[in-house]
């Protein structure tokens, strides 16, 4: 019945294909933003927080930010 | 392929075929026409069927299996405008689209660069380059953000910017 140039196509379990091809692909990629955030953003921010307090004087800090008079309750 | 839908009954019928109902020169959304969205139309492509066409619908109603290759063809024909390749063809229309969008982008930009020179009025003070120097030093002085952000980058000691 057919010429005998093509080949038959795929008539079934077309969804099937389909849904596995893009529900690894999802999740590979949902992983793959959430390490990258982890690592990239979560942690490096952690660690700047963490080493700007580490040596922090509070009391010099207040001192300068008077002296450049931005206060209003004192001068 | 498309040269073996044109056998004796297909040359004919696509020919002598009308839709049900002419819709003139526009592409019609309805009835007999499919598009890929809406792949099985309610209606088929022809209706008023000839006697040779009359008689291979009788036919069609007998086992499929005495039809040949080109009846097979034929009844298709008979039943939808075009095959899911002709359908479904590329077109040239999104240079057509993506053009026309271009050329209102350009209209719209020369029209607000005429609104930038006739309409628009003064911008305030606190726009001046002294005030907006004046509003950063106060921010630095204030240190803000200055763990990640502004402050953050702003060399203290040596009163310029970190590299």
């Amino acid at each position: 019945m057919a010429s005998g140039a093509l080949a038959k196509p795929p008539m079934r379990g077309l969804l099937a294909k389909r849904l596995r091809f893009h529900i690894v692909g999802a999740v590979i990629v949902a992983l793959g933003a959430a390490t990258f955030y982890r690592f990239g953003v979560a942690e490096q921010r952690k660690k700047a927080y963490a080493d700007f307090y580490r040596s922090y004087d509070s009391m010099k800090d207040f001192e300068e930010m008077r002296k450049a008079g931005i206060f209003q309750s004192t001068k | 392929m498309t040269s073996s839908l044109n056998t004796e009954f297909a040359a004919r019928g696509v020919l002598t075929c009308s839709p049900a109902r002419s819709q003139g020169k526009m592409t019609p959304y309805s009835n007999c026409y499919a598009q890929r969205s809406y792949p099985m139309p309610d209606e088929p492509f022809c209706t008023e069927l000839s006697a040779e066409q009359q008689a291979l619908k009788e036919k069609e109603k007998g086992s499929w299996a005495q039809l040949s290759q080109a009846e097979k063809v034929a009844l298709y024909r008979l039943q939808f405008h075009q095959t899911f390749a002709e359908m479904n063809r590329r077109s040239n229309e999104w240079k057509t689209v993506m053009g026309c969008v271009f050329f209102f982008v350009g209209i719209t930009a020369l029209v607000i660069w005429w609104e930038r020179v006739y309409v628009f009025p003064k911008k305030p003070i606190t726009l001046t380059d002294e005030r907006k120097a004046q509003q950063l030093q106060r921010l630095l002085d204030m240190k803000s953000n200055p763990v990640q952000g502004l402050a953050a980058h702003w060399d203290y000691e040596r009163k310029e910017w970190k590299k």
